[in-house]
């Protein structure tokens, strides 16, 4: 099992969320057309990260799902909880995410299809809508994503299976 | 909140799985000239999650055909190979012993892409008309949609199409393999059904009552 000397990763499923603090690391796997965005506090050494579907709960034709499901509810539920449990001011907060990348190459343009892209521009939307600046981004594309998020450095480690591995 | 179904639903969905792999073995076998075997249908419904985890996990580089089902019950159906299996494919396909998807400095074979997406589109095709005639409901493939990455990545996709419904998938996963032990194609069909499509194909068969 993991060697305690290693920072912990607590792993964000797909349409989930969850908030860490050091020595603990976040991750989200296997990000296409999803996007990975970040909430965190650097002073405060608090982060918190969603691995959202879609752009917008509007469409959701459940009345109960995963609030990491969606960019409003996502962002929201983050904004929260970091508020709430972690007593972080949205003011203090910054922002960086990836992914919403187009997968398989489609002829036709329709909106399905740019799913990627249009959560890309949900979640600008939100965060421009509550002032959090977004520090730095890697999204679009057409290539899978695995990223980590450091609450005690902000770094965003990001691995693709072809062009290897950044930090932003 | 997780779909219920009866297990006379389950064997249902699970003999569907067997048709439709069941005509695309012959199909491969056709196309290979090779026997063709398959393996017993899962028919799993699972948190988003675990449906990559079927796979091998988030991470796991596959080769992905994607088609999306056109007609009265959408959904989505995945051809799954590792790229060992997808090379050996088309090099049976194109009985050319050098063909691979990628050269040596990783540049893009368009010859063998194009050779995958083609029997992609056979073995896809053969799948769903074997379940639109089961079923008597009209079920077409899109074009073939390749890509080579993530497995999270790619099934993420079809996942998305059935999440403001659900937070669970209906994987209907069925393997064929020839019985080539070194050289050997393994492929895995992926069948995930819209919901309002599992009933659709319920009522058409028959057994929409719970039992």
């Amino acid at each position: 099992m993991s060697n305690t000397s290693q920072s912990p990763i607590v792993k964000v499923g797909i349409a989930d969320l969850n908030i860490v603090t050091p020595p603990q690391i976040i991750r989200t796997s296997g990000l296409g057309s999803c996007v990975g965005v970040i909430l965190y506090d650097l002073p405060k050494k608090v982060a918190g990260l969603a691995h959202i579907m879609l752009p917008d709960s509007n469409h959701a034709k459940q009345k109960k799902f995963n609030k990491g499901k969606y960019a409003d509810t996502a962002i929201e539920s983050l904004l929260e909880t970091l508020g709430n449990e972690y007593g972080v001011r949205t003011y203090s907060l910054k922002a960086k995410m990836a992914g919403g990348a187009q997968m398989f190459q489609f002829s036709s343009s329709n909106d399905v299809m740019r799913i990627g892209e249009r959560n890309v521009e949900a979640v600008e939307t939100i965060l421009k809508k509550h002032k959090i600046p977004i520090v730095a981004s890697d999204v679009g594309g057409n290539c899978g994503r695995t990223i980590d998020f450091d609450p005690k450095t902000g770094d965003l480690r990001i691995r693709t299976i072809s062009k290897g591995e950044t930090i932003i | 909140m997780k779909e219920q179904y009866s297990q006379i639903q389950l064997d249902a969905l699970r003999e569907i799985g067997n048709i439709g792999a069941g005509n695309a073995a012959t199909s491969m076998s056709k196309l290979i000239n090779k026997k063709v075997d398959m393996t017993v249908p899962k028919v799993e419904i699972v948190a988003f999650d675990e449906a990559v985890e079927i796979l091998g996990g988030p991470e796991k580089l596959v080769v992905a055909i994607m088609f999306q089902i056109q007609g009265e019950a959408p959904g989505t159906v995945y051809l799954f190979f590792s790229i060992d299996e997808a090379d050996s494919l088309v090099q049976q396909m194109t009985m050319s012993d050098d063909m691979k998807l990628f050269d040596e400095q990783e540049n893009i074979n368009e010859i063998a892409f194009s050779a995958l997406q083609e029997a992609g589109n056979i073995l896809a095709g053969s799948y769903l008309t074997a379940l639109s005639d089961f079923t008597n409901i009209n079920m077409q493939p899109s074009i073939p949609h390749l890509s080579i990455d993530m497995a999270g990545a790619l099934l993420s996709v079809g996942l998305i199409e059935i999440s403001t419904i659900t937070d669970y998938a209906i994987v209907i996963d069925t393997k064929i393999n020839d019985m080539d032990t070194t050289n050997g194609i393994n492929s895995q069909f992926f069948l995930l059904p819209a919901v309002e499509s599992v009933s659709k194909i319920f009522n058409a068969i028959g057994i929409n009552e719970y039992e």
